[in-house]
């Protein structure tokens, strides 16, 4: 009935109140990319002579590539001529000092983002690493991170202090050449964070990365890489929001995770980049490529995300199961609201022999969103026992939404098992009529319903966490039904 | 005479191009029952839904006064908070919504709506319980998700179960008892009864006189065609049974 489908649709209308800008003197490199503007990054950042090679490989290799064209998004052609590359607070550029220097705007900032930098306030239990625009302003619980021989930096500091590891992990699970946005962010990647932790060390807190795009007109290319040594184990985070701004701005990251022997890593998103206004104008465009490799016996990665921001998203976090009984899995809530668009899912490639892995992903559309799942399992000839369970929902709100999954299996071991399963929902009128009819509001009734559709997914994500990955569903679906 | 609690007056509605309900006329006042019998697609479950606001349909004539107030100018879950509660002929699946959050959900809004202090989640749950025991409900229908995989009897009993909970001031139950086998009918039965109070009341509609033996109505209305043709005591119902709707319709259309 079309009174009521409208009615289902007013509740799909949010307010991003994370919107605001920092005003702050920055300093940044002239718009467009070409090689003196690489060579210009580097300098800042005084890297060695072999990173300013491995950037211009990848520089000269991404001329030659194109934007891919199989996701099932739309948007004009981006101009990589208009982007500037490099911004960072003034007094910032040279990378991070100690967070008694860093401006008061920008410890601000994170305040009034929920995410509180300095010694007497932060978060319990959880370290820092705050990245504004293209670089690293600091990170929380280093001294305490330090003492159990965990390091967790911004980038451009391992670059400096851990010059080995990162030119022994850096592009060895995401080469430089893999994909056009990765071959681009490593050309021009600026900042993120990085992490070591050392044989048998258990992680003894949370890490997190905090990511802000403030400035106009810039792209934002972080990398990040974990490493977790044998028998070690790391719970990591990431965040993000942007300014509202009436332009689209990409975010091109590449994040690289190692697992070695009987080491673990889970790595939690919850992206809430700007999504763009009710019409569909402006948004982050979030070009992401992140892997993980199992590299090591039983050793696991996991990924959760939960993705409500961004007027476009691409990404397809997977793992590479190298090590015999390696584990990988996926969890994933991806909403798209209003005009967001959303290519999205998982790649699991099993090497080794009694590999498993999961996958559970959960596509919500409201509005005139687009969401498919992309995902793909490929057992190769020697993972004898490779084990994959695949389950795929999409839930609809509205009539003006779609939902689209594609998933390709290619199996060449004849041992190994997968199993795929799929499901649409809809949220009927029906339904919001007999939670109303129980004294409860349309809202509430579309958020319990969403809820419950995604607590296989949350209850993946720390507890702190959860809950805030809760409220931001239930933001990112305000005005949805009336 | 005390305020009743549901005076319709004339009320005529439809769907788009078809008319069904052609003017009711109903008033129902604090303590009474009132059963409703008619034929399929008489405008029965039309009349319960117009009470509970559902969307869909056009209002084109009448008035709905519930307790004093404009019933027809309220939102369906501000009825709802104001004490109405329609227990229905086919109740909804919720799918990875849990009963008990779902139940705390709406009783905690109907506290907060009369300026009461909400419950706790160990409060509610003690307050569940006893409740539990007027209708006999096993303990894993508050596990499960809201009528998820439920039964069509189980689904029924989960309504007066949630009936329970709520305690509403008019309580509509559109054929509670189909579906039900006999054991649970009057499990159900005695349910309703021992939730009755001298300040509320009940609209039960039924095709079976059967459930009236057990919930005893002050008042039987035959509705036809989208008209209540006939009222009666709890008699008429039995005359019903004999003789089936068209003789009782055709007498009443008669004039005596
Ligand atoms: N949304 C609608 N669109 C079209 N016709 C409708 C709609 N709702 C109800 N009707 C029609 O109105 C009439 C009354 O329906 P209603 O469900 O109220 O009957 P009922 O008395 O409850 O019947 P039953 O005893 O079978 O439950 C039926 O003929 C039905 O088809
Ligand atoms: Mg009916």
């Amino acid at each position: 009935m079309s009174t009521s489908t409208e009615t289902i649709e007013k509740l799909v209308k949010q307010e991003y109140k994370y919107g605001f800008t920092t005003e702050i003197e920055t300093e940044s490199a002239p718009p467009g990319l070409n090689e003196d503007v690489i060579r210009l990054i580097s300098r800042k950042k005084k890297e060695p002579e072999w990173l300013l090679e491995w950037r211009l490989k990848a520089y000269r290799h991404w001329t030659t590539l194109q934007a891919p064209q199989w996701p099932k998004v739309h948007y004009p052609e981006i101009d990589y001529q208009d982007i500037t590359y490099f911004v960072a607070p003034k007094n910032m550029s040279d990378g991070p000092k100690s967070l008694d220097e860093v401006d008061p705007k920008l410890l601000e900032t994170y305040e009034k983002l929920g995410i509180p930098l300095h010694e007497r306030n932060r978060l319990l239990g959880v370290a820092v690493d705050a990245v504004f625009d293209s670089v690293s302003v600091g990170t929380t619980f280093k001294k305490q991170l330090g003492e159990k021989g965990v390091i967790f930096c911004s980038f451009s500091e391992a670059v400096q202090e851990h010059p080995a590891l990162v030119r022994k992990y850096l592009g060895s699970v995401v080469p430089p050449t893999d994909n056009f946005y990765a071959a681009l962010n490593s050309a021009v990647f600026t900042d993120g964070s990085f992490v070591y932790v050392p044989k048998g060390v258990r992680c003894p807190m949370e890490l997190s990365t905090y990511f802000r795009i403030n400035a106009e007109n810039t792209g934002q290319f972080e990398r990040t890489l974990i490493i977790a040594d044998e028998g070690s184990h790391v719970s990591y985070l990431e965040g993000c929001t942007a300014p509202m701004r009436d332009e689209n701005q990409l975010h091109a990251a590449v994040v690289e995770l190692i697992t070695l022997d009987n080491a673990e890593i889970k790595y939690s998103t919850v992206q809430n980049w700007y999504p763009g206004d009710e019409n569909g104008k402006g948004g982050i465009y979030n070009f992401v490529t992140k892997r993980g490799a199992c590299r090591g016996v039983n050793s696991k990665i996991s990924w959760t995300q939960v993705e409500t921001g961004s007027a476009i998203t691409w990404k397809y976090p997977g793992v590479i199961l190298q090590g015999d009984n390696s584990i990988g899995e996926f969890y994933s809530v991806a909403l798209t609201n209003n005009y967001q668009q959303a290519d999205t899912g998982t790649k699991m490639i099993h090497f080794g022999k009694n590999t498993r892995s999961t996958i559970v992903s959960k596509g919500i559309s409201a509005g005139h969103g687009q969401n498919s799942y992309r995902g793909l399992v490929k057992v190769l000839k020697g993972a004898a026992n490779a084990r994959n369970f695949s389950q795929c929902d999409s839930l609809l709100i509205g009539d003006q939404c779609g939902a689209h999954t594609f998933p390709y299996i290619e199996v060449k071991n004849t041992s190994a098992r997968v199993e795929h399963e799929a499901s649409t929902s809809k949220i009927g009128e029906d339904q919001i009529f007999y939670c109303k009819q129980r004294a409860i509001s349309a809202q509430d009734a579309v958020n319990m319903i969403v809820n419950g559709y995604c607590k296989e997914v949350f209850k993946q994500l720390p507890m702190e966490f959860a809950v805030e990955a809760q409220k931001l569903l239930a933001v990112s679906l305000e005005g949805s039904v009336g | 005479m005390t305020q009743p609690i549901l005076a319709i007056q004339n009320l005529s509605a439809g769907v788009e191009g078809r008319q069904i309900l052609k003017g009711i006329n109903l008033v129902i006042r604090p303590g009474e029952v009132h059963a409703v019998m008619g034929p399929n697609g008489s405008g029965k479950s039309t009349l319960a839904s117009i009470l509970a606001g559902r969307d869909g349909y056009n209002i084109t004539g009448g008035e709905v006064i519930y307790c004093g107030k404009d019933l027809l100018e309220l939102d369906p879950e501000e009825r709802a908070r104001e004490g109405l509660f329609l227990a229905f002929q086919y109740p909804v699946e919720i799918p990875g919504v849990n009963s008990t959050y779902f139940l705390k959900a709406a009783y905690n809004e109907i506290r907060r709506h009369r300026g009461q202090p909400e419950l706790d989640a160990m409060e509610f749950l003690t307050f569940v319980k006893e409740r539990m025991k007027i209708l006999n409900v096993p303990e894993d229908f508050l596990k499960r998700p809201v009528n998820h995989g439920f039964s069509g009897g189980e689904k029924k009993r989960n309504e007066i179960f949630q009936m329970a909970v709520l305690e509403p001031k008019l309580a509509i139950l559109d054929e509670t008892d189909s579906g039900l086998d006999i054991d649970a009918l009057k499990i159900v039965a005695l349910g309703v009864n021992k939730l009755k109070r001298p300040d509320n009341a009940q609209l039960v509609i039924t095709h079976y006189q059967r459930l009236l033996n057990f919930i005893v109505p002050d008042f039987v209305h035959v509705l036809y065609d989208g008209r209540i043709v006939r009222s009666g005591g709890k008699e008429l119902a039995l005359e019903l049974e004999e003789k089936g709707y068209e003789l009782i319709v055709h007498r009443a259309a008669v004039p005596a």
